[in-house]
């Protein structure tokens, strides 16, 4: 039987490599998805062969409890509430490498009778899920907006409690690796690594939390790794590394297309970078309003016109507005093109998750090296709710703490149209010169309401 | 046995960093989801230390929550990513299928 079990495994993490292959194109990306998720039952099923398994109710009703809770909140949540989503599925996942590595220890009396790597491997498990496990929860709180979006930290001493706690979770781990029998220890183990966890994210910003839930994914990915290896479980021990390699790349993506170090935002929030560049706006410069109709005007006539969408545009709901708006500049003959910074929205892809929900054709989708050649050949760029990731600033002034930050050019564009709310500045909490632009415009209120508005009147045209 | 382990652990991470490298930018976030769901594997373990050795009615309701967890994470992650994807595939003039996602 162990055999046969070990054969399914083989065939269940084959099935997970090649169900990843298949995301990397968008035609093959449902039946990639697909695949894995067969290999996963196929995983289960060997599982559940082990010789002399038991405990049958139990096993069935964490999983009825299980599926009746994932299965309809997958179902209802809202492409918008997507990565506060994803937060709390990596949460659940780290809870249970934790709630795993526990009883482990409570089983086993003190570890006795076992190798060496056995307590190291499922401590190590025991504090990163546990980590992993609080963070995503502030994570998706904060994402939800439960808990407020702005760094909340102790101060200059954040770092300095934050080792603290990471020592005191280890030293915890170590005494009872060698074999202290406390149950007092292994809950300190996981308290302190749920207070880490809280530490590290409740200082981040909003705006940095996809990072921060890319490296939490890939920490529940090691810790499944590490439970694999003390459980001497090739299945978790293949797919948590898989999980943790994919999860370090995309955090290093998603860090480097927001010129942000991964170090700097575990360290918390946008902290002292933001003085050096605060002198970066000045208060003589004015900007432009604009009215709807104008905008309509000016859209209409055009040859070519490049949507820049950003997170004001999740934010308001506008995807489908917007679509509608762009159906009726095409039928008027305008090309219209959406230029997707690798960042926009709250995740990599998530704008285009939003717009393809929003109907707007894959092809229409260009991604930022693709498009910003066609800036200076495109009639108007309409910025919906995009701020940071549009700043000349981080093309022409070395100051800037966004310096050096790959930016859509919107600015080449012969005239610009920048949809916003209100003169506030973005995340990053500098000026976008953008703005005082002579040949920018603003379009003051909600995006949506406005992009509602600019097709009424492109409709009475 | 541990030694084996640990070589097939650092070939997994080395095939995870090739496959995954070459995903576009655009399928990030489902790709985030899917391999989310995939660390739900993490179920297999409560399954294994419940099915075999946990005794004890803590240890019980402690492996129940975690098998509970580790179904979470699988079945939503994979919905969830198939849904995302699904609207990748959509054709651009389908009319709206009312239900699931209406806002």
């Amino acid at each position: 039987m162990n055999s046969v079990i070990q054969i399914l495994y083989i065939i269940a993490f084959a099935l997970f490599i090649y169900g990843l292959m298949g995301l990397t194109g968008p035609r093959t990306a449902v039946r990639g998805n697909q695949i894995a998720a067969v290999g996963m039952v196929i995983a289960i099923i060997a599982t559940l062969l082990t010789p002399g398994i038991g405990n049958w109710v139990l096993i069935v009703l964490g999983i009825v409890l299980g599926a009746l809770v994932g299965v309809p909140s997958a179902r209802q949540v809202k492409m918008t509430a997507m990565p506060q989503m994803v937060a709390l599925f990596n949460g659940v996942g780290g809870g249970a490498v934790a709630l795993i590595a526990w009883v482990e220890f409570r089983d086993s009396h003190d570890y006795a009778g076992l190798a060496a790597y056995v307590p190291v491997t499922s401590l190590f498990a025991a504090i990163i899920g546990s980590l992993s496990f609080w963070g995503s929860l502030v994570a998706f709180g904060k994402l939800q907006e439960i808990l407020p979006g702005k760094p909340i930290s102790v101060g200059k001493q954040q770092q300095l409690v934050n080792g603290v706690l990471l020592l005191a979770a280890v030293a915890c781990a170590v005494v009872v690796g060698v074999g202290v029998n406390s149950q007092l220890l292994i809950i300190g183990v996981l308290i302190f690594a749920a207070v880490l966890g809280l530490m590290v994210v409740l200082p981040i910003g909003g705006a940095d939390m996809p990072v921060v839930i890319s490296l939490l994914n890939a920490c529940t990915g090691l810790s499944a790794a590490a439970t694999g290896l003390a459980l001497n479980n090739t299945a978790l021990i293949v797919a948590g590394m898989i999980v943790g390699a994919s999860g370090s790349i995309l955090t290093n993506l998603m860090a480097k297309a927001m010129n942000r170090s991964i170090p700097a935002i575990v360290a918390g929030g946008f902290g002292g970078v933001t003085v050096a560049g605060g002198d970066a706006g000045g208060t003589d410069k004015t900007a432009r309003s604009t009215s709807a109709s104008d905008a309509a005007i000016q859209m209409a006539y055009a040859n070519q016109v490049i949507i820049v969408p950003g997170y004001g545009m999740a934010v308001a709901q506008a995807q489908h507005a917007v679509r509608e708006m762009a159906k009726l500049l095409e039928d008027r003959g305008v090309e219209v093109k959406y230029a997707i910074h690798p960042v926009a929205g709250r995740m990599p892809g998530h704008m285009n998750v939003l717009l393809a929900e929003a109907d707007v054709p894959y092809e229409q989708l260009r991604e930022m090296d693709d498009v910003n050649s066609e800036f200076s050949r495109t009639d108007v760029a309409l910025v919906i709710g995009a701020n940071d990731v549009t700043n000349p600033a981080a093309r022409t002034n070395p100051g800037s703490p966004i310096h050096g930050m790959p930016i859509l050019n919107v600015d080449e564009a012969r005239s610009i149209i920048v949809l916003k709310r209100s003169m506030n500045t973005g995340f990053a909490g500098i000026d976008n010169e953008l703005y005082y632009d002579p040949k920018t415009t603003m379009l003051f209120g909600d995006a949506k309401k406005s992009v509602n508005s600019v097709t009424e009147e492109l409709k009475a045209l | 046995m541990f030694l084996a382990n640990l070589a097939i652990l650092v070939l997994a991470g080395f095939v995870g960093f090739a496959v995954i490298s070459k995903v576009p930018n655009t399928l990030h976030t489902p790709l985030m989801s899917g391999t989310n769901a995939i660390h739900g594997i993490v179920l297999l373990g409560g399954l294994i230390v419940l099915g075999t050795t946990a005794s004890g009615v803590l240890d019980k309701i402690l492996l129940v929550i975690a098998i509970a967890f580790g179904t979470i994470n699988i079945v939503g992650g994979f919905l969830v990513t198939d849904r995302m994807l699904g609207m990748f595939k959509r054709k651009p003039e389908a009319p709206q299928k009312g239900g699931a996602d209406s806002e």
